[in-house]
């Protein structure tokens, strides 16, 4: 800032924020003029839709029908406006609103991915703590061998791994599907209120949470070893402090700073493995969605996904970017 | 300025670390036997004329019914599990070591020459990479190889490095921000050496080690990805090797007990990764001391 009063801070963080905002917007200016492009210049829908044998005919009438014949910026114009009412078409293979394709299936994906989270947020801080504070010890080792393990597995072999030991050999858990679903509101139906559904979100949340698990034990690991070193921990241990406190208060507040923004910042991956995820579960969610539009060139499916998905991904950078400063006043906005 | 980072010392602490030294056993049986898989395999299971479907399905030869040259059993179409394996490392090591080079090769100098020009040029490559960077390898080399299909190997390859230089460009962007500062650098700069030969001959080598931890974890995760999108359908094409189409279409066979047509796949594509993992873990805390492992 140089000279002058410094702004009052909540400025400086109101102007950071709108910002943010803006070059996200750049961002997904960006993304939807790519997906134009995939929509315009790849797999001719007018094949797909009139199928292999129509005649020039009745190639024209569809062409004219999605208005391909009209001049390219108005067509750009056109799929913008469309995109910000949530408008992107009909899927070409159903003949359905693509948003409501997705909506019906994003509930699904929704419960499956927050589980994963949940339980990768709450096993890999406290094995991290646990692993951090003997880290000699044979569990330590342990849980870092386990980790490290955890990191080199694939997520579908993970899944495998899961369907052959749980659903094939015991025989306990269901390999497939999500069970039964109670309805709740508009499209939503969940399968959080039946046995059944929770027995099929089992294996599909570890599956996808395993690796955030592994990533997470070794991140607070980490952080915890450096923080239990520095002098304001020490001083905590010497003024007489109860271990749950110095641990607890001092130390692991500090780590999960960082801890929690990098696992915001892994919502891409949540996403791009989720899609692994529903594959091998049968999984009636979203990214099953998306593999099935990409095997039949449903480009309006496959656009539609990646722009919610890169709303989703480009909201919680921002959130995270901010919530990291309210956690953290040391960082400054500039 | 590498001679002296690989000094003996360094091969001293190599020695004695357990781990590192069974990562590195590991990837050099896997290595060889991707590489002379025509010269060791028993079948090649990609010509036609050697499979018969009559051999398919048989499980490995310890278990009852296992036929003779099928140490590891056979698949669906009669192709030995061993042989399969063995061309399937083949495209994993090509697809992990193009990777690794193309990637390395375009964010190194990226990174470099952001962080050597600092001003715009830096800020707009640096928002670049961190809007790839949030969006994920994965998700997108996923929606690359979707949207371009039948590019067979050479795609993949593309659509991961696409995907992935930005790993190298924000690693080499900080390390570089770190040796620009030293007198050396300074040094240089005030006997008029050219901001080329300071950039390659005076920046480049010292800025480097991180960027090997980078690239021993890239080549697992390049592994991994490749294995994963031929799973999904969008990686290799069928006609070609890959580990990850093995497990796929073993999948289906799982729940009629046939686990081999998985499991044996699985464990080599665990082997290669959890390989170069050790060999990573090693070479990050020989660079970064304060990093001891427990």
């Amino acid at each position: 800032m140089g000279q002058g009063d410094p702004p009052h801070a909540s400025i400086v963080m109101l102007t950071y924020i709108i910002r943010r905002i803006a070059q996200s917007l750049i961002v997904l200016l960006a993304v939807s003029m790519i997906c134009f492009v995939i929509f315009q210049y790849l797999g001719d829908p007018v094949i797909t839709l009139a199928g292999r044998y129509a005649t020039q005919e009745q190639q024209e009438a569809v062409r004219e029908s999605l208005g391909l014949n009209r001049p390219l910026y108005v067509q750009y114009a056109t799929f913008l406006a469309n995109a910000a009412r949530g408008n992107f078409g009909l899927s070409y293979v159903s003949q359905v609103p693509v948003m409501k394709l997705i909506f019906e299936r994003l509930p699904a994906t929704a419960e499956m991915a927050a589980t994963a989270m949940f339980i990768a947020l709450l096993l890999g801080i406290s094995l991290g703590v646990i692993s951090s504070l003997r880290p000699r010890s044979f569990s330590s080792r342990a849980i870092m061998s386990g980790s490290l393990l955890g990191i080199s597995l694939p997520t579908f072999l993970v899944g495998i791994l899961l369907i052959l030991v749980f659903a094939v050999v015991l025989r306990v858990l269901p390999p497939f599907g999500r069970g039964r679903v109670v309805h709740i509101v508009g499209t939503w139906s969940t399968g959080f209120l039946t046995l059944d559904g929770w027995r099929h979100l089992i294996l599909p949340a570890l599956t996808l949470g395993m690796y955030q698990l592994a990533v997470l034990i070794r991140l607070t690991r980490g952080g915890m070893l450096e923080a239990l070193q520095e002098d304001y921990v020490r001083t905590a241990w010497a003024k007489g402090l109860s271990a749950r406190l110095v641990i607890f208060k001092h130390a692991l507040r500090n780590v999960l700073i960082p801890v929690v923004t990098v696992a915001g910042l892994q919502m891409g991956e949540l996403i791009a493995f989720s899609i692994v995820t529903e594959s091998i579960f049968q999984w009636p969610g979203t990214g099953k969605l998306l593999l099935n539009a990409i095997y039949e060139t449903d480009n309006p499916v496959i656009v539609a996904y990646v722009m919610i998905a890169a709303v989703i991904i480009l909201s919680i950078n921002i959130l995270v970017d901010i919530l990291y400063g309210i956690l953290n006043p040391r960082i400054s906005y500039d | 300025m590498i001679k002296r980072l690989f000094h003996s010392r360094v091969l001293q602490h190599f020695f004695k670390d357990p781990l590192a030294i069974i990562g590195v056993l590991i990837l050099f049986v896997m290595l060889i036997g991707a590489i002379f898989a025509p010269l060791i395999a028993p079948q090649n299971p990609y010509d036609p004329r050697a499979l018969s479907l009559q051999d398919s399905l048989q499980p490995p030869l310890w278990m009852p019914g296992g036929k003779a040259p099928f140490l590891l059993g056979t698949d669906d179409q009669g192709r030995d599990i061993l042989s399969t394996i063995l061309y399937g490392c083949r495209t994993s090591f090509t697809v992990g070591f193009s990777v690794v080079l193309l990637a390395g090769l375009i964010g190194v100098t990226i990174g470099l020459i952001a962080a050597f020009y600092g001003g715009v040029l830096d800020a707009v490559t640096m928002r670049v990479a961190d809007t790839l960077f949030s969006f994920s390898t994965t998700l997108m080399a996923m929606l690359l190889l979707g949207i371009f299909k039948g590019g067979g190997i050479p795609l993949v390859i593309l659509a991961i490095v696409i995907a992935d230089w930005v790993r190298y460009a924000r690693t080499m962007r900080g390390s570089t921000l770190g040796v620009k500062q030293e007198d050396y650098v300074e040094a240089a700069r005030a006997i008029g050496s050219p901001n080329l030969r300071i950039m390659f001959r005076h920046i480049l080598p010292n800025a480097i080690p991180p960027i090997l931890v980078v690239a021993a974890v890239d080549f697992g995760a390049a592994v991994m990805l490749e294995a994963t999108l031929s799973f999904l359908g969008v990686g290799v094409p069928i006609n070609e090797p890959s580990l990850g189409m093995m497990i796929a279409s073993g999948k289906n066979y799982i729940y009629a007990g046939m686990w081999w047509l998985t499991i044996f796949p699985g464990i080599a594509l665990i082997a290669i990764v959890l390989g170069v993992n050790l060999l990573a873990d090693w070479l990050r805390e020989e660079i970064n001391p304060r990093l001891k492992r427990g």
